[in-house]
């Protein structure tokens, strides 16, 4: 396995509002890693950063962020936007965010190609083309020449994905890319999307709240709380064995059909989400878990389950696992 | 982002509320009679300027009358124009437009009638031909420029009420069994307050320039009442020799109207921003 | 017998959306000749994709539309014939997104108050009284009474609307999609205290959902619409152990469950949208059918009912 994207102790703050602490976190070539958590755990200004794409007010700060090789950190903002779109793309949930409702597909499409690039127009629409069929979307030549507002949202989501794949990036991030659509047409997109990763042994850095999509998408998953990666796993390491209570209580919130009866409550966690600042030390889900005790207010160690297997809490497994 | 730290929201802010506290207090504030004529003491300039008379501080007018009196007592008119011409037109406006945009179908049809043919007729000149047809008084212009310029109203609150009514709050009090009245009363115009407020601030400037070009025209509020349009007519066959006549109450005119501009901008941005909602 | 609490026949509506001044109005077809009913004590799922008039025909079931055919009986009666008040104390709606259920210009008190105000005639100190008995009812501390909507998170204004759903002690509650726009977490918290409130109010719920494994935790009986009509219905096991209609059948293949291992499912659903403008001929689902006939392009089929359910469907062999 070769590292693509290597993070390592990524801080992000907004004014005195840390939404990133220190979270570290590795996608290899060719891989699927999930990155998942609630609403405000960090995971989409983690993307974000990666991009190079933060809010003004936002600071990045980190020990290591390379891509391939190369230093993040160290570019300036034109050698960054030579990379983006070319060797790293992103994708949104809403597609009408990052498409200009003003254009034609096509002529959005073979922008980034003839900029990346220098290709010729015909050239790029050649591509355009081949890419729309790609997605599996019917009659390519005559949607090129089509305008947003006249897609479908799954429709949407393929010219998406199909422009952040014009230049063949290495990898691709996508920034919850099912959660406004149909369960049918998530289904259609993520095996269109696995399917994509397969042939051009894309790496992907899939950014969710659904632990569905993580089982069956993911080979790695990175569980985000308040701004802290709390655990990391390989999929099915994760799901059998989740060592973190955070990620147990997750687990234990999603309904799964012909596992909880009806008449039965979900396990749910109690409380919200504390706001972050930098200063704070100790767990951040200590106000949240069942199992805390004094001591987790203080430093937390990263402990090691296995070598793929790492999680930041202190109680004794067995305590965690146990239903 | 703009917000509470926007600088012209400050500017002008504090520009009406001088104004209103000039218009407020004229009577307190005024060092001469504003009616009070004295024809050996014509057309005397402002203290800044050569022959000037030591008392008036901005000078005297051409039949003597004390020109910063006429200026203080003209912000009463001003204000008083502004006020109850938005009153009367945001009436008409926000009921009319409420109507359309909550009952929708024919009544809104009726509604959107109403808006366009009102944009149909050209403000002025029918302004003029009402005011030379009853006679000017303060009365007929408010009354003239209310019944005209209500048509802002009732777009903004038309569209504003057509958004807010299909908003899962009006579903829940219609399902809590609330009234027609209760749920416009309580969940439809608090929400829509802001804009309308928006609305209200460049009516007030329109209706101010208005008054001030119908005063110009003669057609305004009578003399001697001080309106500033009023000065600046007075005024306009002095001012190629005494440029001042002209030149003050246009400025007051201007900083005025460019306040309660500023004053409209800000509280535009800050409802943008969401900082009141 | 005992009279179903709603009961609906032949419900159809229809929207007119206008597409320029002198442009024919295009008709759109949200729902279109739905009969159901919702036993007392029940929960009826109702499941389906976007557009295909879920959500109609709640606001039509809450009063909030008028159908265009058809007939509402709520609790045996006419719902055009009950009065407001009436209605209100019969059926209360959630809804999904919290923050435009809630009025950003009161406090939660009033919020939650504003049935008991609308009933007319109850003095303010006993509606002070049961808000308050409310809020602490659906885990909210009193004290946040005296906050707006925009000072509470995304749980806790939905726990608001449920208070306010539930301060008349009605007998049915119709959720719209209420915990779509919730986090996993939260999310479980309200289907816990959704349920908790069934038990103890006997209260009905007709719970409309896009998430079928929501659906099956809380619904008894689930009917799945496609394109305005209802193509399936059967009790929450039978239908989530043998789908029979193609469509219900893609739709659970669809549902990711938290298993790792399992691969993405294939839904052979082709990448034809359904749209409500535009009704196919014949079988509404068929141009997505995997397993269509001929029969099914030209011939509508009608609903066949038999002990294990209805099915709309020329494939399902009826028992």
């Amino acid at each position: 396995m070769t590292a693509l994207l290597e993070v390592e102790g990524l801080e992000i703050s907004f004014g005195s509002l840390a939404a990133v602490r220190g979270a570290s976190l590795q996608v290899n070539k060719g891989e699927t890693h999930c990155l998942v958590g609630e609403s405000g755990c960090g995971k989409s200004v983690t993307a974000l950063s990666i991009m190079g794409l933060l809010a003004r007010n936002g600071r990045r700060d980190a020990r290591v962020l390379r891509f391939d090789g190369t230093d993040l950190l160290a570019l300036n903002e034109r050698a960054m936007s030579r990379l983006r779109g070319n060797r790293l793309a992103m994708i949104f949930q809403e597609p009408m965010t990052s498409l200009n409702p003003a254009y034609t597909v096509g002529s959005q499409m073979i922008e980034v190609m003839q900029r990346h690039r220098g290709a010729t127009r015909a050239a790029a629409l050649a591509r355009a083309e081949e890419l729309l069929a790609r997605v599996r979307i019917t009659s390519p030549g005559m949607r090129l020449g089509q305008y947003p507002h006249q897609l479908s949202g799954g429709l949407r989501q393929r010219v998406m994905i199909a422009m952040a794949l014009m230049c063949s990036p290495e990898l691709l991030i996508a920034d919850e890319p099912t959660t406004a659509l149909d369960v049918t047409v998530q289904a259609q997109i993520l095996r269109l999307l696995s399917d994509l990763q397969k042939d051009l042994g894309l790496a992907i850095l899939l950014i969710t709240h659904d632990l569905g999509v993580v089982a069956r998408t993911a080979h790695r998953v990175s569980v985000m709380y308040a701004g802290e990666v709390v655990e990391s796993a390989p999929v099915a390491q994760l799901f059998t064995k989740p060592m973190h209570p955070y990620t147990r209580g997750l687990l234990d919130c999603v309904p799964v059909p012909g596992k909880v009866r009806r008449d039965q409550p979900l396990g749910s966690i109690p409380g919200m989400v504390p706001r972050m600042t930098q200063s704070f030390r100790g767990c951040a889900f200590v106000e949240r878990c069942t199992l805390a005790r004094p001591d987790c207010a203080g430093e937390i160690v990263r402990h090691r389950l296995a070598a793929q297997h790492d999680y930041l809490c202190q109680i004794p497994p067995d305590r965690v696992t146990a239903p | 982002m703009k917000g509470w730290r926007n600088a012209g929201l400050w500017v002008g802010a504090f520009i009406v509320a001088f104004t209103l506290l000039v218009a407020l207090f004229a009577p307190l504030l005024a060092p001469h009679d504003p009616f009070g004529m004295d024809l050996s003491r014509r057309l005397k300039p402002p203290i800044w300027m050569e022959g000037s008379l030591p008392g008036h501080l901005l000078g005297t007018d051409h039949i003597g009358r004390d020109y910063l009196s006429r200026l203080i007592y003209g912000a009463r008119i001003s204000v008083l124009i502004g006020v109850m011409t938005v009153i009367t037109s945001g009436l008409i406006g926000i009921a009319l437009g409420v109507t359309g945009g909550f009952f929708g179908g024919r009544i809104d049809d009726v509604v959107l009638f109403a808006i366009t043919a009102r944009l149909a007729i050209p403000l002025i000149l029918v302004a003029l031909a009402v005011v030379s047809l009853i006679g000017s008084s303060l009365t007929v212009v408010v009354a003239t420029l209310g019944f005209l310029l209500w048509e802002r109203f009732a777009v903004v609150a038309r569209v504003a009420t057509m958004q807010v009514r299909t908003l899962d709050y009006v579903s829940a009090a219609w399902s809590a069994g609330c009234s027609r009245a209760h749920i416009l009363l309580r969940d439809v115009l608090p929400n829509i307050a802001s804009p309308l407020a928006v609305v209200a601030t460049l009516e007030m400037a329109l209706a101010i320039l208005l008054e001030a070009a119908l005063s110009f025209l003669g057609l305004g509020v009578p003399p001697p009442l001080p309106s500033w349009g009023l000065m600046i007519a007075e005024g306009k066959e002095y001012m190629f020799f005494n440029a001042w006549v002209i030149t003050i109450p246009g400025i007051a005119l201007f900083v005025f109207v460019f306040g309660i501009n500023l004053l409209g901008d800000g509280l535009r941005d800050l409802l943008r921003t969401g900082r009141v909602a | 017998m005992t009279t179903p609490l709603i009961e609906i026949r032949d419900v159809g509506h229809q929207f007119r959306v206008k597409s320029g001044l002198f442009a024919q109005p295009k008709r759109i077809v949200a729902v279109d000749g739905v009969s159901l009913s919702l036993p007392a004590g029940g929960v009826l799922g109702v499941v389906g994709e976007s557009g295909c008039g879920k959500s109609t025909l709640a606001k039509i079931i809450l009063g909030l539309i008028e159908p265009s055919a058809g007939e509402v009986l709520i609790d045996g009666r006419r719902l055009d014939g009950l009065d407001r008040r009436e209605r209100a104390r019969l059926i209360q709606p959630v809804f999904q997104d919290p923050y435009s259920s809630l009025n950003p210009r009161r406090r939660v008190r009033d919020i939650v108050g504003v049935p008991l105000v609308a009933q007319g005639g109850i003095a303010d100190g006993e509606i002070r009284r049961r808000v308050d008995a409310m809020l602490a009812r659906v885990g909210l501390d009193p004290e946040l009474g005296e906050r707006q909507p925009a000072e509470l998170s995304g749980g806790q204004r939905q726990r608001v609307a449920i208070a306010r759903a539930l301060v008349l002690h009605p007998r049915i509650v119709v959720c719209d999609e209420p915990t779509s726009a919730l986090d996993v977490s939260v999310q479980a918290q309200i289907l816990n205290l959704l349920a908790e409130l069934r038990r103890e109010l006997g209260l009905s719920y007709l719970f409309i959902s896009h998430n079928l494994a929501v659906v099956e935790h809380v619904a008894s009986e689930v009917a799945v619409m496609y394109l305005g009509r209802i193509v399936e219905r059967a009790e929450t096991e039978t239908l989530f152990r043998a789908p029979r209609h193609p469509y219900t059948k893609a739709l659970l293949a669809s549902v990711l469950t938290p298993e790792p291992g399992l691969g993405i499912p294939d839904t052979e659903l082709g990448d034809t949208m359904p749209d409500p403008a535009n009704i196919p001929p014949g079988c509404r689902f068929h141009p997505r059918c995997p397993a269509a006939i001929d029969r099914c392009r030209s011939d509508a089929p009608m609903p066949r009912r038999d002990r294990r359910g209805l099915a709309e469907c020329h494939l399902v062999e009826m028992a």
